[in-house]
């Protein structure tokens, strides 16, 4: 896997996906904000949210058992997985004790984060991805690009041939003479899927919310393809990671309203899905939950990360960021894409690998995904908590045990820039000295960066150089009304220097223990 | 080590010295604006028309010959009615009743033309019919397979005006499925295409006094 900044040069360099991916993304923001813009509340539903997760956070094991119990009572069996490798195994397990050899699948991006299709697969049983983008991600052995979209990246021609290629050798083939309307597009998925739908007796789904107090799991969709999922078979089996719990059944309030409006920009999606357990004579007579672990515990025990955690995959974060816009949801090299997937991804996994490694890197910290976040999640402030970890190490939890990680290899271009940032944040007159002189070198402005710079302007140009400091600017015109200083920054950054200090952290490693 | 116990304890040691975190705030609104029942109606009305949904309104004695009207523009040869469904709203002989058996198979259902149900309640707001599996609606997968779903709703008992309004009037022990507009995707350029699996055409017939 490559690491994002080639991942994203590439991506950079392709005008159809830039096109593709621009237009999604300006359309959906667009929406999103007018939709927002009808609830008048939007702020307190939003602080209500973040609220609700932080309480589910804080007494995890509690919400955790007291919703096993509720399922269990309302007759659904609670599995626990503690990693991918687990969770495989448990599902495998289960699909084969019915006796059947495919599944259907509704969206997941638990099921996708380890690798459930592959499993399966090893294992000879075919699984059916059913939402109309997954089955075009799924035909043309694609990877998905977008939480809310995944097939963005691909035009109604790619999708298409993608079509009469491959959907005869998954089961009923492409009508002949296919032509490229998303309406005729769409019909062909409906024939080639119903099918499946219509013979399935195992689904194996995720969930968007679980409900503590009373069993409920919820599925938001809008193709219909969920419910048949949901409904039709006999055996339900529904993997999902441990933060989707909510304490009560009112919580749904929220979410019914922040979710859809921060998605689609819709009121409401047009499905929605809530059962308990089992219920008789309709729908599966065999409910399944699977609870994944797989690196949220950890990322639960870090304390400036752990709010990844209350994200409830909107994708809002995405349509916003300039960096997914350019770079496309593959370049992140992980389920998770976007300003999200770049504080999860590292968190869940570790920041081991190389694409692990320079995700945190990959935004400009404008501080957009921030603002539209529906459950508050401060991305910029976790992206550099991350950058320092990657840059200077420190004590991180994996697998629940408290080691200490070493700075990631090749960044040692990234420590030298941080450690001249913090020189110059130190002291305050080498900045201001920098920045005129920056700003009367203006006409020498290099088109390229020279060294670690280099890949960003391969495939971009350098931002315009301000014809005046910042700091002058504001002298001149503030300068009797308040002190820089004061304003600059926020207060919960501006000790970031010291919270990557390993001496402070050293002594509280004893603090975790081990399993 | 069982792994529920390890997850449970690598919560409990990752929460352990965590501050306790603040009560819920409860101040968002139960209701986005005030209006008399007739506007809550003609908001879910207008929301629903929104989102492709054909609206109609009637009172009782319209209802059937509504019904029946809506059944043959459709050319429905034969309609899907749940058990409950009150006999007085389908009395003619065509199209072809079917009823929903617990033994009947998903390709049964596939060979209907439409299906009628009632519903537990509306939220205007949002545009939203809720079902939970009462009397008058049947199983999940009746409104599912059938192309053609016409709900019928109350005027004004059912309705509600928002979401915080319809959560404590259900019960989650039962099966629910919020439907706002028809099946839709939007997978292909952001295109969007109505009836994708679930059905492609959705009438939502508004019952009382006119
Ligand atoms: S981080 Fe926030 S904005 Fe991004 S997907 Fe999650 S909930 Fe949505």
């Amino acid at each position: 896997m490559p690491a994002f900044p080639e991942a994203a040069k590439d991506a950079v360099g392709d005008e159809v996906l830039r096109a593709n991916l621009r237009h999604a993304t300006h359309t959906i923001r667009d929406k999103r904000a007018r939709a927002v813009a009808e609830l008048a509340d939007w702020e307190l539903l939003r602080a209500a949210g973040k609220a609700v997760k932080d309480q589910t956070l804080r007494h995890l094991d509690r919400y955790l058992l007291q919703l096993e119990e509720s399922v269990t009572a309302a007759g659904g069996v609670v599995h626990w997985a503690a990693d991918a490798e687990e969770a495989n195994r448990i599902v495998t397990g289960l699909v084969r004790a019915t006796g059947e050899r495919e599944v259907v699948k509704v969206k997941s991006m638990a099921t996708q984060e380890i690798g459930l299709n592959e499993a399966l697969e090893a294992a000879g049983i075919a699984a059916y991805e059913t939402d109309l983008a997954e089955l075009i991600v799924q035909l043309g052995r694609d990877r998905p690009s977008h939480i809310l979209v995944p097939a963005i990246h691909r035009n109604r021609a790619e999708i298409r041939d993608i079509f009469e290629a491959e959907m005869g050798s998954w089961g009923r083939a492409a009508p002949a003479g296919l032509g490229d309307d998303p309406r005729e597009l769409a019909e062909a998925a409906r024939l080639h899927l119903r099918e499946k739908f219509l013979r399935a007796k195992v689904a194996v789904s995720g969930a968007n919310f679980m409900v503590a107090e009373t069993g409920t799991m919820v599925v938001f969709e809008s193709e219909g393809n969920g419910r048949m999922c949901l409904t039709l078979p006999d055996t339900l089996i529904s993997v999902v990671g441990i933060e989707k719990v909510v304490p009560t059944f009112r919580d749904l309030e929220i979410f019914l309203q922040t979710l859809p409006r921060s998605s689609t920009a819709e009121r409401m999606n047009p499905y929605t899905t809530m059962w308990t357990g089992t219920t008789d004579g309709d729908g599966p007579s065999a409910f399944h939950l699977v609870l994944l672990d797989n690196g949220r515990t950890d990322t639960l025990a870090d304390e400036v990360g752990r709010q990844a955690l209350r994200c409830i995959r909107c994708s809002a974060c995405l349509n916003v960021c300039p960096v997914y816009e350019r770079a496309g949801g593959h370049a992140y090299g992980s389920v998770y894409p976007g300003p999200i997937g770049a504080i999860l991804s590292p968190q869940l996994r570790g920041t081991g690998s190389e694409i692990d490694a320079s995700l945190p890197y990959a935004s400009t910290l404008c501080g957009a995904c921030y603002e539209v976040c529906p459950v508050a999640i401060d991305i910029p402030e976790v992206l550099v908590h991350l950058r320092e970890r990657v840059v200077q190490g420190g004590p991180v939890t994996r697998e629940g045990i408290r080691v200490r990680i070493r700075p990631a290899r090749g960044h040692a271009a990234e420590r030298a820039a941080m450690r001249a940032a913090r020189h110059l944040l130190d002291h305050p007159c080498a900045l201001r000295a920098g920045e005129r002189l920056l700003a009367r070198a203006r006409r020498l402005r290099p088109r390229r960066l020279p060294g670690p710079g280099r890949a960003w302007t391969d495939s971009r140009e350098l931002p315009e150089l301000p014809a005046e400091p910042f700091r002058d600017w504001w002298a001149r015109e503030r300068g009797g009304r308040g002190s820089l200083g004061d304003t600059e920054g926020r207060g919960d950054r501006g000790d970031t220097g010291d919270r990557g200090d390993v001496g402070d952290r050293g002594d509280r490693r004893d603090r975790g223990g081990r399993t | 080590m069982s792994s529920r116990d390890r997850i449970l304890g690598r919560i409990r040691r990752a929460t352990a010295t965590a501050a306790p975190a603040p009560a819920v705030p409860r101040d968002y609104l139960p209701v986005h604006g005030a209006r008399t029942p007739a506007q809550t109606a003609a908001l879910l009305a207008a929301n629903l028309a929104e989102y492709r949904a054909k609206v109609h309104r009637t009172d009782e004695d319209g209802l059937a010959p509504l019904l029946a009207r809506l059944l043959s523009e459709r050319g429905a040869r034969s309609v899907l009615v749940p058990a409950g469904l009150p006999p007085h709203w389908l009395p003619a002989a065509d199209p072809t009743r079917v009823h929903d058996r617990a033994d009947s198979t998903p390709y049964e259902l596939d060979a209907v033309d439409s299906v009628v149900t009632g519903c537990a309640l509306a939220i205007a707001e949002t545009g939203t019919i809720v079902l939970d599996g009462g009397p008058g609606q049947g199983r999940r997968r009746i409104t599912l397979i059938p192309d053609h779903h016409i709900c019928v709703v109350r005027v004004p008992d059912q309705v509600v005006d928002s979401v915080p309004r319809a959560l404590p009037l259900l019960d989650p022990t039962r099966p629910l499925t919020w439907i706002s507009g028809p099946s839709a995707t939007s997978d292909i350029e952001l295109d969007r295409v109505e009836g994708v699996h679930g059905p492609r055409t959705l009438e939502v017939v508004l019952l009382g006094a006119q």
